[in-house]
């Protein structure tokens, strides 16, 4: 019990170090920007008066971070009048910051949004599992076979293959062609199939090989030839039996996946227009140069990245008591 | 080395062969642009057929197997090097070096997605060339340096290594001669598999308008700007679509044979 405290404390540790350096590192980014974000989004004929305007609305006229350097005062300890503390502060409160260009809440325009990209990032697992299980069952149940080569190369077609290579693809037979789906939107509850499949596209090849592997390895143990001796069915043995012990890995590619599908859904908003958290940084953030926006939008994905694989480790020990006990 | 991945050495062999007799090969000026044969069909002229602008798609996709090459090759030199040189300081040295370089600084890398981390730094920096080689490479090292750590921990405790320390060898001595040429070979399908992640990531960024800015023949960007015409002249998509996908199975090909071959355990299976 201690050590399970104990090691539940490291975890809880290391999580929140690793938040604090990706919100660190994100602040921080803003000061990458090549010029002053205001020159930037005001434009080339904005006044020297609306430039410090937009700087002391959003605090940008105040010091980076605690400590800065000029060459008229050299190192100046700022004390907890900068950005950095600003954002922090912020944050605690659930405040992301004002956009730029809208002068709306960060986090509000987020949440209008995020429904959407998880909605469409579980739709992509669901297909993902869908196609990977009975796929990886008869590639592993049929080792180096004529099914198991077919089984491997789809798997590696649908890795090889890029999203905005998939997509346009399915839109091109099933909605220019034959008609079954919108090209692009979210207005129809059907609407999500071409996405979830372009998404979950990648995932499924991943987990096709994984399941393959767990059937192949679980199928040599001792407890496969026992549930066979008893007379029960292949079906029974492999779906009762076999996958029960071999879906364990799976699960954890399933939680450590989640942020890449997160990811990888800013692609697949883009090519299907699907109103996500992508989309809106890639419309509204980055081509509007709204810095804060963006700030915002890669925080919150990096936060749910790394909620979604530390919850996966902790199910992970409970589901394998091999790990529990070492 | 299965089958596969002989395919995948071929393929791989005829887009380098591409992107360095790119000259010789184009058949036209890949940025001339001429209206009057816009979306012209694949034909003895244009044997990929032209794109929006009435540019030739073949000798554009030759000139962007260079651009494609050159951000793959850098990037699995630049950051195998980095993460080779941190995984084995992180696995040679243990202790608190490798509790702040694996159990930290490893941790927080792979925090982030990683496209997601390349867009971010992409977004600020603004983009170009050299911005987005430096951004895969922020990403891509800690990938070799994970799999460098592992294999340093297992060699460093070889004998021939303890003979080296017995004999009075210097760490560094120890770590560059002994240790990391018998622990570099699983980085060879890091490698391979990286070249695809690489070329994978480029695409993808210049898809998303923060790669190489036009009119540069990126696939990616050539994927882009096809996505409006496609539904009316697939051609346009499909040529760009297949150099993509061929070019990362490839690597992924030589990648996965690579790994069956190094791996005595799956050989034989």
């Amino acid at each position: 019990m201690k050590y399970k405290l104990l090691n539940f404390a490291r975890r809880l540790g290391l999580m929140l170090l690793v938040i604090w350096t990706v919100v660190s590192a994100v602040t921080l980014l803003i000061e990458l920007v090549p010029g002053s974000p205001a020159a930037t989004i005001l434009g080339e004929t904005a006044t020297a008066e609306q430039i410090d305007n937009f700087n002391q609305k959003h605090g940008l006229d105040r010091p980076a971070f605690f400590i800065s350097y000029t060459d008229e005062h050299g190192l100046a300890w700022n004390g907890t009048n900068n950005r950095y503390y600003d954002y922090w502060a912020g944050l605690l409160r659930g405040d992301l910051g004002t956009s730029f260009r809208t002068d709306r809440p960060v986090l509000d325009m987020i949440l209008e949004r995020y429904p959407a990209t998880i909605k469409l990032a579980l739709a992509a697992m669901l297909v993902a599992v869908g196609i990977a299980i009975p796929l990886g069952v008869l590639a592993g149940r049929n080792k180096n076979g004529i099914l198991d080569n077919i089984a491997s190369f789809i798997a590696l077609l649908g890795i090889s293959l890029p999203t905005f290579v998939i997509g346009p693809f399915l839109v091109y037979v099933f909605a220019v062609k034959l008609g079954w789906f919108a090209p692009t939107g979210s207005l129809y509850p059907e609407d999500i199939v071409l996405p979830a499949i372009t998404l979950g596209a990648a995932l499924s090849a991943i987990l096709t090989r994984m399941v393959r592997s767990s059937v192949i390895e679980e199928l040599g143990e001792d407890y496969v030839r026992t549930a066979r001796a008893k007379g029960l069915s292949e079906r029974t043995v492999v779906y009762k039996h076999v996958l029960k012990n071999g879906l364990i890995p799976v699960v954890t590619i399933l939680g450590l996946q989640l942020g890449v599908l997160l990811a990888g859904a800013i692609i697949t908003e883009k090519i299907f227009s699907w109103q996500g958290l992508g989309l809106l940084l890639l419309e509204d953030g980055i081509a509007k140069r709204d810095y804060r926006l963006v700030q915002g939008c890669v925080l919150v994905i990096s936060v749910t990245y790394i909620l979604a694989n530390t919850l996966t480790d902790l199910v992970y020990r409970r589901l394998d008591p091999r790990i529990r006990l070492s | 080395m299965n089958r596969l991945s002989y395919i995948g050495i071929a393929i791989a062999a005829a887009v380098v062969l591409a992107a360095i007799f790119a000259p010789f090969l184009a058949t036209h000026d890949v940025t001339a642009q001429d209206l009057a044969i816009r979306f012209a069909p694949p034909s003895a002229e244009h044997w990929f057929g032209t794109d929006a602008l009435g540019r030739d798609i073949y000798s554009r996709l030759i000139f962007g197997a260079r651009i494609s090459l050159e951000v793959g090759i850098t990037v699995v030199v630049v950051s195998g090097t980095i993460g080779i040189l941190i995984g084995s300081i992180a696995g040679y040295y243990g202790g608190w070096i490798d509790k702040v370089l694996s159990g930290y600084l490893f941790n927080v890398f792979l925090a982030f997605p990683g496209l997601l981390l390349a867009i971010a730094l992409v977004a600020f920096l603004g983009a170009g060339l050299g911005k987005l080689i430096l951004a895969l490479c922020i990403i891509g090292w800690v990938g070799y340096a994970r799999v460098m750590r592992g294999q340093v921990l297992k060699v460093r405790e070889y004998d021939f290594v303890q003979a080296a320390k017995a004999l009075g060898a210097g760490n560094m001595r120890i770590l560059f001669t002994h240790i990391m040429p018998n622990a570099i070979q699983p980085l060879i399908v890091q490698a391979s598999l990286g070249m695809a992640g690489a070329v994978l990531s480029e695409a993808s960024l210049s898809f998303l308008g923060l790669g190489i800015p036009p009119p540069a023949p990126s696939w990616g960007t050539m994927i882009e700007e096809a996505r409006q015409y496609f539904a009316a002249t697939p051609h346009v998509l499909f040529f760009p679509g297949a150099a993509i996908a061929l070019t990362v199975l490839a690597f992924n090909f030589i990648g996965d044979g690579l790994r069956e071959y190094l791996d005595p355990k799956q050989r034989t299976r």
